[in-house]
């Protein structure tokens, strides 16, 4: 080869390298997408912190919002528990329930942060992690977005805020409704 | 001698039961032994979803601690190891496995390092190999005398001429 060839040839090859990397600073490593969307909801049977059972497949045929979070979340956890709370409310006559789920947590420091907020939906406590792996959690607070089917439709990470919360609900309601 | 024989077989019937486990409990399959190094090697191949950059295995975590329950309980209920694997692939993704599996893809983060390397040393060969030639040229040439009679000449009555 001549040395015009090889004068372009030696710049040009760094650019394949220099799109990987300006591809791979752009991309969140904490930001994974999850296999689980569009498949069933794992099922699971928790108890409550009022100590009742509570199962995912009872709720069949509602709009399910299911919330991992830990008391030790701060701030994300403690800005979204609000949020939760007054939604819940607003849609829970509409065929919605939320369900917290407690992982990584002692019961107390949940209590208290249950008692807190003034939570009323119903929250359960993950004490082994089973539930946490079954859906795929590595942080919290993450929420999935279950349709009347039980199948999980949206995952959403960090906090939750009322557009998030009415979107996905908004559109889980009207999908089955029609 | 009654008695001793009513004892017997009380005796053997109570050996009976203990061997033989009752029909009408369900039957369970007993819990397989499993050795910590399994757990080990297993929680290794998978990445601790709250750590940065850890494995199962090196985390001290929480959630490591129970993925790592998961993972005994799974081999004790005789999965082999890649079921196992594969139950956390189908929850997280290939994201939770530490290093891609080899098939697709994923043969361009294998095989990329090795390629680039490959080239480098090829690209340092053929510049040795040019940078050199001159050198080898002239070795093979018989040295042309670089300093002539006259300038030698010159440079002796110069030395001689210095105080």
């Amino acid at each position: 080869m001549n040395r015009r060839v090889w004068r372009w040839l030696i710049p040009l090859s760094a650019i394949p390298v220099l799109a990987l990397l300006a591809y791979g600073f752009r991309v969140n490593p904490r930001e994974v997408p999850s296999p689980l969307v569009g498949r069933p909801a794992a099922a699971f049977t928790l108890t409550t912190f009022d100590g009742a059972p509570l199962s995912l497949e009872a709720q069949r045929g509602k709009v399910v919002v299911v919330n991992f979070w830990a008391s030790w979340c701060y701030p994300a956890c403690y800005e979204e528990a609000p949020v939760l709370e007054r939604n819940w409310r607003r849609y829970r006559d509409r065929g919605v329930v939320v369900i917290g789920v407690d992982i990584q947590d002692t019961v107390e420091a949940a209590q208290k942060f249950i008692r807190d907020f003034d939570l009323t939906f119903p929250n359960v406590r993950d004490a082994t992690g089973k539930v946490s792996v079954d859906y795929g959690v590595y942080g919290v607070p993450e929420t999935f977005f279950v349709d009347r089917q039980g199948r999980i439709r949206a995952k959403h990470v960090g906090a939750v805020t009322d557009e998030v919360f009415r979107r996905h609900v908004d559109r889980l309601l009207g999908d089955t409704a029609g | 001698m009654r008695a001793g024989h009513a004892a017997a077989a009380a005796l053997v019937l109570a050996a009976a039961l203990l061997a033989a486990p009752p029909a009408w409990l369900p039957a369970q399959p007993p819990a397989r032994p499993v050795s910590e190094q399994a757990v080990h090697d297993i929680a290794a191949q998978l990445r601790c979803v709250v750590c940065q950059n850890l494995s199962v295995a090196d985390s001290p975590s929480e959630m490591a601690n129970q993925m790592r329950a998961i993972v005994r309980e799974r081999l004790q209920a005789g999965e082999s190891p890649a079921e196992v694997v594969q139950y956390f692939v189908d929850r997280y993704g290939e994201w939770i496995l530490l290093s891609p599996r080899r098939r697709g893809f994923n043969w361009l983060v294998w095989l990329g390092p090795v390629v680039a390397v490959a080239a480098g040393l090829a690209i340092v060969a053929v510049l040795l190999w040019r940078w050199t030639r001159r050198a080898r040229r002239e070795a093979a040439s018989p040295a042309a005398p670089s300093v002539d009679a006259t300038m030698s000449e010159r440079i002796r009555r110069e030395m001689e001429a210095e105080p």
